[in-house]
């Protein structure tokens, strides 16, 4: 998988994506305030909802809890 | 998907796309991940094959397409490339065009392996090769079309200027509703589609701020 390391943590750029979706944002806004292209940013998220770390609704994302905590965890690992 | 992707190309025999007809839909394994050509829409996209990682033109053309890349997102266009090696290859050959020769390569690259997008494009051609995909480029709009398309052979490298000129002369096409003529480049001339009835090919003529040579051939500045 692209976002998520054999580790189980996030890749860099995949815990900065889920950091943005603490509310409902389209790809194309989330692409626009990352810096990521849209087709990445719409490949991470479809990675992302197959691992249940974030929710589609009406073409928006948002984090999920268990993205929250994969974040808080991967956070430590790049401090 | 990939499922019903793989039994779509296993059941439909190898053919070219077609000019002004959807491009047709894959998912693929990248260096960049798994991706669709769906996750492009909105963008225009320069899908292109090239023969082997690891050789000397392929080397040249993707330093050449790197290079140009800014400028092509410029104008709001991508790239994605392709060949029929593993994204490991992938991976070890771009770090070493960044390592020797100073060039990062800043877009994802298909590994099709199991030569699906390379079948679904029309892309290998068994006449220079069974295993490698020839040098082919489609131009696929925001709307996922397909505009144009190039075939070269596998000993002559590309000319990604020539690209980048044809993805801009598509969008101007679209933009303002004209053709563009021979040897075209940006503030160039620009051809008025030929008017359709007599009565419009009168019209024509007398129109200001269009010069014609006759009644189907008029041309303008933008």
């Amino acid at each position: 998988m692209a976002c998520i390391n054999n580790d189980g943590t996030l890749t860099e750029s995949a815990r900065r994506l889920l950091g943005k979706l603490t509310v409902p944002t389209a790809p194309e806004e989330l692409s626009k305030r990352i810096g990521q292209p849209v087709f990445r940013v719409r490949s991470s998220l479809r990675e992302m909802e197959a691992a249940g770390l974030v929710q589609a609704s009406e073409g928006k994302f948002l984090m999920t809890e268990a993205g929250k905590k994969l974040t808080a965890e991967s956070s430590r690992v790049y401090e | 998907m990939a499922t019903g992707l793989v039994a779509e190309s296993a059941l439909a025999p190898p053919s070219l796309p077609r000019l002004g007809s959807p491009a047709p839909q894959f998912e693929a394994p990248t260096t960049h991940g798994v991706l669709r050509l769906e996750d492009f829409r909105g963008s225009w996209l320069i899908l292109f094959s090239h023969p082997a990682d690891f050789t000397p033109v392929c080397t040249t053309e993707f330093i050449a397409f790197a290079q140009l890349h800014p400028q092509l997102r410029e104008i709001n266009c991508e790239l994605l490339g392709l060949s029929i090696d593993s994204v490991y290859s992938h991976i070890a050959w771009v770090r070493n065009i960044e390592d020797r020769l100073g060039q990062k390569i800043t877009f994802p690259v298909i590994a099709d392996l199991s030569k699906e997008v390379a079948t679904l494009y029309g892309m290998i051609m068994p006449g220079e090769s069974t295993t490698e995909t020839s040098r082919c480029v489609f131009i696929i709009d925001d709307k996922q079309i397909v505009r144009a398309m190039i075939y070269y052979p596998l000993s002559t490298g590309r000319n990604v200027q020539e690209i980048y000129r044809l993805v801009q002369a598509l969008q101007t096409s679209d933009k303002h509703g004209v053709a563009t003529p021979a040897n075209w480049t940006v503030g160039g001339k620009v051809i008025i589609p030929p008017p359709r009835t007599q009565e419009m090919a009168e019209e024509r003529v007398k129109q200001e701020g269009v010069e014609c040579k006759d009644w189907y051939f008029c041309t303008k500045t933008l």
